[in-house]
């Protein structure tokens, strides 16, 4: 942290020619005590895209063709019309589920609701916003003018936008945080068959995780599915819902939460057979770049101490050399 | 001869083979932009979600309003470090920054997808003032107003408001200040615009110090873009050139070209991402390109005997615009890779600008020598020279 901090009191005195106001660096924020999130288990999935399907409907989203036959939705990637996707890992003889090696897994990538999102530090005019309760970056379009700077900032590559609309909105995933008040919740947890994707707080999510990391693979465990324990949040009662725990075999996880630690931390957490590189989670640091560019910002800019401070200099000079007409006429009548 | 001649329209017909053309290419770029805000941007552009941002953010906007930096370079020059010689060349480096900066901000609107929306920059309630792209928003669109009024006296001079002309000149000191505070904070912030995009950004690229390199590369650019202007306006108006300002006025760009470079250098070196400049990639490659094109103007105008000659002088300042324009291009496109490591299970972006996409880029062009051309024949821009033919 000391040479980010060197480097941008480098960058001040470079750029502005002026003594650095120590603005104090500021931190990645930590995910809410209170934060609802989900809990990927790709051993679990079974790669029926119900999920998908179930997103598609819960967001009014329509179908996307990528084969000639536009017979069944089968978009590539998540798009602005399709905000959770499975995507599939194969390698050789694609012989055994969540092998690395002649092995085939499945990872789902949708929103992973960040402590400290890139997009709602980039989004000029507070159309993207984190809730400071759920954690939830939910998309505003009466505010968003469109300009995709959350679309370039994302280091997953989540927010999207609608390019073959003359008034395209950016489209991702919000927790279906539009269901609560039916009691219901991400839909892409409810109908998971297997409980792979599983909804809940990111707290227990994270416990549940690793507890499955702790047991021995191939012993038996109860997983649950659906929701996860309370999964409170505040003026919100989830519907009745059966027992749905089931007992299954433990699978071989690669010892990694993802999410636990990327880019600061993320509401939306993984375990996967498969190292993350492999099935498309990206290397992130342990900190967010918002905090980056935002100490930059706060550095050169907090207080207006430093724009106000130059453009004192620069007025004291400019107010000497700049003639008014009046000097300038003197000026010509001396000099002629 | 007097070195505080007053500027005076050069006069001639406004109609003529350059001029025609560009006209044709702005109707071009019209009709593209027609259509863009009818069927919306994925119908004139390969813009995608790997690509979010093309040529008309990278070239128009980012590049354009660099290029527009003539007018804070000579005002920092002629103002601030009191450089009264150069007075001369305030006025056509302001004019070209007023129409690039106009048309940068015309070319944010053409690209903003929801532009109707686009006044909530201004709202107090929607600004997020963490947001470096609401900064430059800001910082852009001030400037582009000050510019305005910084210009108006040659407006007021043409239609004999003088009343109106003496009381700008008291408050003049202070635009003055601002035309210069202003476009140095958002010219940085350019460069800062990519800070958050993080990993996304190739480390030959992506650090803390990108405002301080597109500042510095900016302010080169204005120098850069007067000695091309000038060099250009002597040939195509047939009066003689301004060498007695523009030999010192080289010397000037070179040192902050090296200021420049050693941030650049050091930056790499201390980062230690020089080892990445040697794999055999398209980053490694255009990471050469553009510092081969930012130390070709020290061969070109490295000694004072070289610096006399105009031919050198526009040689010299076109590396330098085509070395800055390069790293302006490369962090924001070629360094861009969004998703990085995603090779087995996702889809592979690319991005090379559609032809509907560069006629607009051209259009931009054309509208700003059209205008340069009608204003410097019909306005008091242009120093008041001899001509030749």
């Amino acid at each position: 942290m000391v040479t980010r901090r060197d480097f941008l009191k480098g960058a001040v005195a470079a750029g502005v020619g002026s003594t650095a106001t120590g603005a104090a660096a500021r931190e990645t924020r930590k995910v809410p005590e209170t934060a609802v999130g989900l809990l990927y288990d790709a051993t679990l999935c079974v790669g029926c895209k119900a999920c998908v399907a179930a997103c598609k409907e819960a967001n009014g989203n329509p179908p996307e063709f990528s084969t000639k036959e536009q017979l069944w939705d089968t978009p590539l990637d998540t798009s602005a019309y399709t905000f959770n996707l499975i995507k599939v890992y194969q390698n050789g003889t694609m012989q055994t589920k969540d092998a690395e090696k002649d092995g085939y897994a499945f990872m789902k990538t949708s929103c992973m609701h960040c402590a400290d999102p890139s997009c709602v530090s980039a989004c000029p005019v507070s159309a993207m916003t984190k809730h400071p309760v759920t954690g939830i970056v939910s998309y505003d379009p009466d505010k968003c003018i469109g300009c995709r700077y959350c679309v370039f900032a994302c280091p997953f590559g989540i927010p999207k936008f609608q390019y073959d609309s003359p008034t395209g909105k950016i489209g991702k995933c919000e927790l279906c945080r539009h269901r609560y008040k039916e009691g219901r919740y991400s839909a892409c947890a409810e109908v998971c068959p297997t409980g792979a994707t599983l909804f809940g707080r990111t707290v227990d999510l994270l416990a549940e995780a690793k507890r499955r990391l702790s047991l021995q693979p191939g012993s038996v465990t109860t997983f649950p599915r659906g929701r996860l324990g309370e999964a409170a949040v505040p003026g919100v009662k989830w519907r009745e819902e059966p027992d749905q725990r089931y007992e299954a075999e433990v699978g071989r996880y690669v010892p990694h939460i993802y999410g636990e630690r990327e880019y600061g931390g993320t509401q939306v957490l993984k375990l996967s057979g498969v190292p993350f590189e492999k099935v498309g989670m990206p290397k992130l640091p342990p900190y967010s770049s918002a905090a980056t560019s935002e100490t930059i910002q706060h550095t050169l800019y907090g207080g207006l101490i430093m724009p106000i401070a130059v453009l004192g200099l620069l007025t004291w000079r400019a107010k000497r050399t700049v003639p008014t007409e009046e000097e300038a006429e003197k000026n010509e009548g001396e000099s002629a | 001869m007097n070195a505080h001649l007053k500027p005076a329209p050069v006069g001639g017909p406004l109609l003529n083979a350059v001029t025609l053309t560009a006209g044709v290419l702005v109707a071009v770029m019209l009709a593209i932009v027609a259509i863009r805000f009818i069927y919306g941007l994925g119908a004139v552009t390969h813009l995608n979600d790997g690509y979010p941002w093309g040529i008309w953010i990278a070239v128009d906007v980012v590049i354009g309003s660099a290029f527009a930096c003539g007018g804070f370079s000579v005002a920092l020059l002629v103002y601030i470090f009191n450089r009264g010689e150069y007075h001369p060349l305030v006025r056509p480096a302001l004019l070209a920054s007023l129409f690039g900066y106009t048309l940068a901000g015309v070319a944010v609107i053409i690209d903003l997808g929801r532009w109707w929306n686009v006044w909530n920059i201004f709202n107090p309630w929607t600004v997020n003032v963490h947001s470096v792209m609401f900064e430059v928003a800001i910082c852009i669109t001030a400037y582009i107003i000050v510019m305005w009024l910084e210009f108006a006296p040659t407006f007021f001079e043409k239609f004999g408001l003088t009343e109106a002309k003496r009381r700008l000149s008291k408050v003049m000191f202070l635009l003055v200040a601002l035309g210069i505070l202003l476009p140095m904070m958002h010219q940085s912030s350019l460069g800062t615009l990519l800070v958050v995009a993080g990993e996304q950004i190739h480390p030959l690229w992506q650090t803390p110090l990108l405002p301080a390199l597109y500042l510095l590369t900016a302010i080169a650019m204005g120098y850069a873009v007067v000695l091309f202007e000038s060099c250009l306006a002597s040939a195509g108006y047939r009066r003689s050139i301004e060498l007695h300002l523009l030999t010192p006025l080289a010397k000037v760009m070179l040192g902050v070209l090296l200021a420049y470079l050693i941030v650049r250098v050091g930056d790499v070196l201390v980062r230690g991402a020089l080892p990445l400049a040697f794999s055999l990639s398209l980053e490694a490659f255009f990471f050469w390109l553009e510092m081969a094109l930012f130390l070709l103007p020290f061969f070109l105008i490295g000694t004072e005997e070289q610096r006399r000659h105009p031919a050198r002088l526009f040689l010299g300042g076109i590396a330098l615009l085509l070395a800055a324009s390069l790293l302006r291009l490369n962090s924001f496109l070629i360094a861009y890779q969004t998703v990085i490591g995603v090779d087995t299970v996702g889809v592979n972006y690319r991005y090379f600008p559609s032809l509907a996409e560069i006629m607009v880029t051209v259009g931009m062009f054309a509208i700003e020598v059209l205008g340069y051309i009608i204003i410097t024949r019909r306005f008091p821009v242009l120093p008041r020279g001899e001509v030749h033919a």
